[in-house]
């Protein structure tokens, strides 16, 4: 599915870009932004887009399933979590281009190398939020909820994890912040996106600035969409945080 | 039929706990955190652990679900060793009460209180109709189950933190500072709360303190422990005030020890003297008569329903009958329910020798006075006068 996607990729057409009369001047002149233009020609976005929000949500989801994992592990043995914690962010630290090339040889182009190299890059600030939202959890609740027998199972699934929900919620939203602005290098591992509206349109053949303002407005609508939905998220599973206290 | 510690747990029956020279120390540590301590308390009883921090109390509480592992030794509740129980059921079984209350900020209060019986498989319905029932008994509206901790006042989270512990009918509680984070007069009030309720309850408590005034008025039993974890002095109230069992109880007392014994008793709780009693229009040579070798040097007045009238003069006496008005007023008079503590300080404060106890429909019942307080507090019955924390007057 996600081949299909990539192939579907409505890349510059040469001539057929020039097709409208009244707009051309615009394109012509190469302006800032040549907004008729763009929405006349909405539809070429709309691949770029669902290709972006499947990389990123697919990325966050795996980044997040891998955190939590990697987190229960170092609940119990707490000697992992510096190794942990430094792995992650030396990955952290490699440019995203190179992690793409780097990856090539081994998982090939296409839109897999993509989603290993954000799925990376999201594990750093999930599980560092994840270890802290862990670590803030008042040792009040934790001894009086051993001390009313549970189990350290019970503990961790019934209230450390739980109250960590709030933390963990905030690393998401920066994660896939950065995933959404990340994720426009994919197309340099071939993976489409919105990285092909900026710079397959808007930089390779020759500046196209329309492509690359629209391409970043997409980009921050969705980031602020993403947002928007993990603030929605956050009031659903933590109703304890909304109430006004005494 | 003999029946089981199992089952009397299932009924919420208190449960005996005996300490047997259980010990704890930590790895590497070089002296116990607590040293062979033997402690028997009865069933039913307020037992609580006091001593200054770092004396081992709260290690030695904790000893008694598991939360500390013993080293040497053994707690047997009921009759079976803490030891051969696996920790988290053990906890289940015993109410567990901390200072700092540890609700869970992510529950509501109905949720709160459901944790036990919701570990030990009960169903929601019987959960929440609990939840409810307990919000009752600590006298908080059900409305509030709904809300979350943070909602809540400090001495309502700390009522809140009580009926958690109770929420599966333990025989046993263990209780550390319940009371320590809320201020003074909260404090007392949650106290006497608490004893109300135990009056009803009857659980076996452990209860740990640093707080002298505390451990008296909620103990029957007063374990004094020092640093090292070593038991100073096990006993009631009444012993430990009256005859500490050396200079460190002593000192830990506090020099004030004798009127603490004071406000652990009533008026009534002492033998009262007789003052030769007058009856209004009685002839004075009678009167005068009984005076010759009385308790009480002094004839009281006495109206047809026996209530005190006011003290005799000599110019009263001279007269030829009891006079309805003596020249000097009964005032103070005490009721026989009184605290001692304040029926002594009435006494002070009036600069009178004798004051008239009444009962409580105002008829005369003897008469205390400075002397009297002072030769009980020197006898034996100082010692052995005493009564359960729950019966006792609430200051």
């Amino acid at each position: 599915m996600v081949g299909a996607l990539v192939s579907v990729v409505p890349l510059a057409q040469g001539d057929g870009f020039f097709r409208e009369r009244d707009e051309a001047d615009c394109v012509q002149s190469n302006d800032t932004v040549c907004l008729d233009w763009a929405l006349d020609n909405a539809d070429r976005y709309v691949s770029p887009t669902l290709e972006h929000l499947l990389l990123v949500g697919v990325s966050v989801a795996a980044g997040l399933v891998i955190a939590l994992g990697l987190s229960v592990l170092s609940h119990r043995r707490r000697w992992l979590m510096p190794a942990f914690l430094a792995t992650t962010g030396v990955i952290y630290t490699i440019p995203s281009i190179a992690l793409f090339l780097l990856l090539l040889p081994i998982s090939g182009r296409g839109t897999t190398t993509a989603l290993i190299a954000l799925t990376l890059y999201t594990l750093q600030i999930i599980y560092r939020n994840i270890v802290t939202g862990l670590a803030n959890v008042p040792d009040a609740a934790k001894d009086a909820g051993r001390g009313m027998g549970m189990t350290d199972r019970q503990l961790f699934w019934r209230v450390e994890m739980p109250l960590a929900v709030p933390e963990i919620i905030a690393g998401l939203r920066i994660a896939t912040v950065s995933t959404v602005a990340i994720a426009t290098l994919a197309v340099f591992a071939g993976a489409g996106g919105l990285g092909d509206v900026i710079y397959t349109e808007g930089v390779q053949a020759g500046v196209f600035k329309t492509a690359i303002v629209v391409g970043s407005a997409i980009a921050i609508a969705m980031a602020i969409a993403f947002d928007v939905v993990y603030i929605g998220a956050q009031r659903l599973l933590s109703p304890w945080r909304q109430v006004r206290p005494v | 039929m003999e029946v089981g510690t199992a089952a009397r747990q299932e009924a919420g029956e208190a449960l005996s706990v005996e300490f047997r020279e259980a010990t704890k120390r930590y790895p590497g540590a070089d002296r116990d955190a607590v040293e062979r301590l033997s402690l028997e308390i009865p069933a039913g009883d307020i037992c609580v652990l006091v001593g200054p921090s770092g004396c081992g109390k709260t290690t030695a509480m904790r000893m008694a679900n598991r939360m500390v592992e013993i080293t040497e030794g053994d707690i047997v509740i009921g009759d079976r060793s803490v030891r051969d129980r696996s920790p988290a059921e053990l906890r289940r079984e015993i109410g567990y009460v901390i200072q700092q209350i540890g609700l869970f900020p992510h529950r509501t209060i109905a949720q709160n209180i459901a944790t036990v019986p919701g570990l030990i498989g009960w169903d929601r319905a019987r959960a929440e109709a609990r939840a409810i029932e307990l919000l009752e008994l600590i006298g908080l509206e059900p409305e509030l189950g709904e809300r979350y901790p943070a909602q809540l006042s400090g001495g309502q989270q700390q009522r809140v933190g009580v009926a958690r512990a109770l929420a599966a009918n333990p025989g046993v509680m263990l209780m550390d500072e319940p009371f320590g984070a809320v201020d003074p007069i909260n404090r007392e009030r949650l106290q006497n709360e608490f004893l109300r309720l135990q009056a009803d309850l009857g659980k076996t408590i452990l209860f740990v303190t640093h707080d002298i005034d505390e451990a008296i008025k909620m103990g029957d039993r007063i374990a004094v422990m020092r640093i090292g974890g070593r038991l100073a002095q096990y006993a009631t109230p009444a012993e430990l005030l009256m005859a500490p069992a050396d200079g460190f109880v002593e000192d830990f007392v506090g020099a004030d020890r004798a009127l603490k014994r004071l406000a652990l008793m009533r008026v009534s709780d002492i033998d009262l003297w007789q003052a030769p009693l007058a009856h209004v229009g009685q002839a004075t040579g009678e009167v005068r008569a009984k005076l010759h070798g009385a308790e009480v040097p002094y004839a009281l007045a006495i109206d047809s329903e026996r209530r005190p009238l006011g003290w005799l003069s000599d110019a009263d006496l001279r007269q030829e009958t009891v006079p309805a008005r003596p020249d000097t007023s009964p005032d103070p008079v005490l009721d026989e329910r009184d605290v001692m503590r304040d029926a002594l300080s009435d006494l002070l404060q009036a600069e009178t020798r004798y004051a008239p106890v009444v009962d409580g429909e105002g008829r005369i019942a003897g008469v205390l006075s400075v002397e009297i307080i002072s030769e009980f507090l020197t006898s034996d019955e100082a010692l052995t006068e005493e009564h359960s924390a729950a019966e006792r007057p609430l200051g």
